[in-house]
């Protein structure tokens, strides 16, 4: 067998993956947390202010990074689920539902550095304006997966029924991804592009790149981390799990 | 096959509001006194009133029509047939188009048809109703498909309270701003049409993925 699939399908197995996890998570902590503090310093220390905005634009490297953190967890949300759903993989019930939490801390993130930045710059704390309030509508969506997960008995059946309500509420992704577009917004709309040309100057960007890299690869902390213990709850009553509690039979 | 399931259904959800008259009123009650309760609270000036008139209806009818969820699937879960209409023949997203059809028909219909009355207690302007009542028609049916998912996920919990309004309530934001909104555009003298041809589209996506979400939903609530 290819041992790409065969690591694949090994990673199914819950011993195995809290191997993998518990190897792991420790490195994408620690090499996140590098990251996002070689980032942070280059952001408050390197790189000069705006010449309209002055120090404040700072909070952009929190704001931003977060920002597309929170809709990139939903995506993935929304994928582990659908795959969970149609394939029946145990693990990927866990992993989608260890995704909600670290989401939705980032939602609340963007949506307190918006307010914070939001105050001296656009002089009001919040605005009714399509991009807040579509982000807000993602953090109650982020609380509903978290709520339904917790109030069905079956761990099974409250994952799967979870995971529906992220499909569904995928809907909105696109919505607050193009909302500065499509409506007049008080939220400026796309500067920086992957791809493209950004349309912010170039030494303002390598410690945004640092921590978008940095967020990323704590999230996969995060995730192993969360995934882990949720697993270990559901295999409580297995052996493996007694020998690595250091149980004596 | 799937028609005469359809009219046996209807017929049977006809026959039990019937039995139970006074139930069929409660979302039509429960509206009414939400309208009361804010021309209350907003100090019964006609000009405050007849400003705000057609946001507090469109809520009044999305709170009403959140109350009469629970009881979407919940009797037929807890008879069992619920289980039944896993094993019918015909496929069970008909089965719940067609219940929820029947709920809407039930709620928010009423709903509508007391709506110029309800926009007379709020001195809502006369030239408004036609844009409400219209965003109304479009926008109940959306919520009642939208909730039909949400009932659905919470069939199986013994108590469900604040996490119906907790998993609803974001998914009805989008059609509260285009159905309020197209009011107020009309409002201002503008074209309400764009808002309400976006309910329209909604409205359309909804009929055929909705269905679909909530049977999904019912399959893992039961399984």
């Amino acid at each position: 067998m290819n041992p790409v699939v065969r690591w694949f399908h090994q990673l199914g197995s819950p011993p195995y993956f809290d191997r993998f996890a518990s190897r792991w998570a420790p490195w994408a902590y620690v090499l996140g947390l590098l990251m996002m503090a070689w980032g942070l310093y280059g952001a408050l220390f390197v790189v000069p202010a705006d010449y309209q905005q002055g120090d404040s634009f700072r909070i952009l490297y929190i704001h931003v990074p977060s920002a597309w953190m929170s809709m990139a967890i939903f995506a993935l949300m929304a994928l582990y689920s659908a795959i969970a759903l149609i394939w029946r993989i145990k693990l990927c019930e866990i992993l989608a539902m260890a995704c909600a939490p670290a989401g939705a801390a980032f939602t609340l993130i963007t949506l307190l550095t918006g307010s914070i930045w939001g105050k001296p710059m656009w002089g009001t704390w919040w605005d009714w304006d399509p991009r807040l309030t579509t982000e807000l509508i993602l953090l109650f969506l982020y609380l509903g997966v978290i709520g339904l997960y917790n109030a069905i008995d079956d761990r099974r059946a409250a994952a799967r029924a979870a995971g529906l309500l992220a499909i569904v509420g995928v809907a909105l992704l696109p919505v607050i991804h193009y909302s500065v577009t499509w409506w007049n917004s008080l939220h400026q709309g796309q500067t920086i592009s992957l791809f493209g040309k950004s349309h912010m100057d170039a030494s303002m960007l390598p410690p945004l790149w640092w921590m978008v890299a940095g967020t990323h690869v704590w999230f996969v902390g995060s995730l192993l981390s969360r995934a882990r213990a949720d697993n270990l709850r559901r295999e409580s009553g297995k052996d493996w799990v007694a020998r690595l509690a250091g149980a004596t039979q | 096959m799937m028609m005469s399931a359809a009219r046996a259904l209807l017929a049977r959800d006809l026959r039990m509001l019937w039995r139970r008259r006074g139930d069929a009123l409660q979302p039509a009650l429960f509206a009414l006194l939400v309208v009361v309760l804010f021309a209350l609270a907003l100090g019964a000036e006609p000009q405050a009133l007849a400003k705000v008139a057609p946001a507090v209806l469109w809520l009044a009818v999305l709170l009403a029509g959140l109350l009469a969820l629970d009881t979407l699937f919940r009797g037929d879960a807890e008879d069992g047939s619920l289980e039944q209409w896993m094993l019918a023949p015909v496929p069970l997203w008909w089965l719940v188009l067609v219940r929820t059809f029947m709920h809407w028909a039930s709620s928010a219909l009423p709903l509508l048809v007391a709506t110029p009355f309800l926009g007379e207690l709020l001195h809502l302007p006369h030239d408004q109703l036609p844009v409400l009542l219209a965003s109304l028609a479009l926008g109940t049916p959306l919520l009642s498909l939208i909730g039909a998912v949400v009932a659905a996920l919470t069939v199986g919990m013994r108590r469900s309270g604040i996490l119906v309004a907790l998993l609803a309530l974001p998914l009805y934001v989008p059609v509260l701003v285009f159905g309020a909104g197209s009011v107020a555009a009309w409002a201002q003298g503008l074209d309400s049409t764009g808002a309400l041809l976006l309910l329209g589209a909604g409205l359309v996506v909804a009929l055929v993925l909705a269905p679909l979400a909530a049977a999904a939903a019912i399959r893992i609530a039961l399984s």
